[in-house]
């Protein structure tokens, strides 16, 4: 199992576990979760609504892809360690990585 | 005012919405759409033209665009009607059960049944966080530049760091007293040109150009006059204005469909799938703007709704007649 710990907008945290193999991204496993993400492109790294903040993991996954930094340009708010869900694939090395969701509802 | 008779008015020109008019029209009932964007296609041209689609059948691959554009072949024998650039504001039930449609620019669609294939939702421009921001819309604060005149010789401050923050900044530098734009980061990741463009207009002198910061907060009375900035050291500073223009992208929403008395569900509207009826007679919604149990969101599901829902629809444009299921490979398609 993969163990993450997802930071709401309202500051609560709750574990989400995720199976080994799984060939999803942290968007889809999110809104598999229930967690409030619009995901409105689908996971095309165009809309932003599964913006997230990197609190905790290994130092690659601070850093925003290509991509994902042309949409976050456009955004008026994102904090360091910014990243878009749907862009990062679900691997057994984000075991103990802590995410805080900072997308539109 | 324009006053428009139709049969059907489908709100929202995406692809699901374009050929519901297909399928309404092979029942001989017309249709008029309405759309909040400026051209047809929906999110398929407005945000993936160029990224090619792979499940739709009978074309192994084809673009967004493309589809969009064979779409608006395949409907074209049924000369539809468009607003574009108009938004859904008010429905108006008559007593004969027909509606009547009205858009913010005043637009009238009479029709017989109302089908909402609006997608996304209405794609509004994005509104960031800033102190008495929504105070000041309609009095220096715009979210789009409509009429570039209009910010003739005032000072004009542009936040955001996409593409339209550069082309304006660009642009409205010839046009107003002073521009100032105002960008979260150091680095533009919009098109080379524009960037390289504005910080020469900058060293220029032409531009005010103010990097690591946000605008924060507005003061004014009746209309603007000073925008509050903070930089990533916390520095607070002020410079006056006459305009402020955010530019941060669209983000879809709802909007006054949202009060129609539709039953929602998560920012999606729930339909019957016999016929992707809503809980209101004469109304209904296709696409990614419906849900129901099982829903996949998908073009070719919303093909298929569109389908079903003409079917549906028949009855109350025509009542006095009975409805024929027939196939276009028998009888073609009858223009008109």
């Amino acid at each position: 199992m993969i163990n993450l710990t997802i930071i709401d907008r309202d500051g609560g945290s709750r574990p989400v576990e995720i199976p080994e193999g799984i060939n999803l991204s942290l968007m889809e496993v999110l809104k598999a979760s229930e967690y409030d993400i619009l995901a409105t492109c689908g996971g095309m790294a165009l809309c932003a609504t599964c913006h997230v903040q990197v609190i905790e993991g290994p130092e690659e996954y601070f850093t925003a892809t290509d991509t994902e930094l042309d949409v976050l340009d456009t955004l008026p708010y994102a904090p360091p360690a910014s990243r878009l869900a749907c862009q990062i694939r679900i691997s057994e090395d984000m075991d103990g990585m802590v995410f805080k969701l900072v997308g539109e509802e | 005012m324009e006053k428009i008779t139709t049969d059907i008015c489908i709100i929202g020109a995406g692809p699901v919405g374009l050929f519901a008019v297909f399928e309404a029209g092979l029942l001989k009932m017309r249709c008029h759409l309405i759309d909040v964007l400026p051209q047809v296609g929906g999110q398929l041209s407005e945000i993936y033209p160029h990224k090619p689609i792979y499940d739709i059948p009978g074309y192994p691959d084809v673009t967004a665009q493309q589809l969009v554009d064979n779409l608006m072949l395949q409907i074209a024998p049924f000369h539809p009607t468009f607003s574009l650039g108009e938004r859904v504001e008010n429905l108006q039930r008559n007593d004969d059960g027909s509606y009547d449609i009205i858009t913010n620019d005043g637009t009238t669609v009479h029709c017989q049944v109302v089908v909402i294939a609006g997608g996304l939702g209405c794609f509004e421009p994005r509104k960031p966080e800033i102190d008495r921001l929504t105070d000041f819309e309609g009095k220096g604060v715009a979210y789009m530049v409509k009429n570039p005149e209009h910010f003739r010789d005032k000072k004009v401050v542009l936040a955001g760091g996409g593409d339209s923050a550069l082309d304006w900044a660009i642009f409205l530098s010839n046009v107003a007293e002073r521009v100032t734009l105002v960008h979260r980061g150091d680095t533009f990741r919009g098109a080379p040109d524009s960037a390289e463009k504005v910080f020469e207009l900058a060293r220029e002198g032409k531009i005010d150009l103010i990097l690591k910061s946000n605008v924060v907060a507005l003061t004014g009375d009746d209309c603007l006059r000073e925008i509050t900035l903070l930089d990533r050291d916390q520095q607070v500073s002020h410079i006056e204005a006459d305009h402020l223009i955010p530019l941060f992208g669209l983000s879809p929403k709802l909007g006054r469909i949202a009060d129609w008395g539709l039953n929602i569900d998560r920012s999606a509207i729930a339909v019957n799938t016999v016929d992707y009826s809503t809980n209101i007679e004469r109304i209904y919604a296709i696409g990614d703007i419906n849900t129901y149990p099982g829903k996949l969101k998908l073009i070719l599901c919303g093909f298929h709704e569109s389908a079903l829902m003409a079917q549906s629809a028949f009855k109350y444009v025509y009542p006095e007649q009975k409805l024929s299921f027939k196939y276009t490979t028998v009888y073609g398609v009858s223009a008109f």
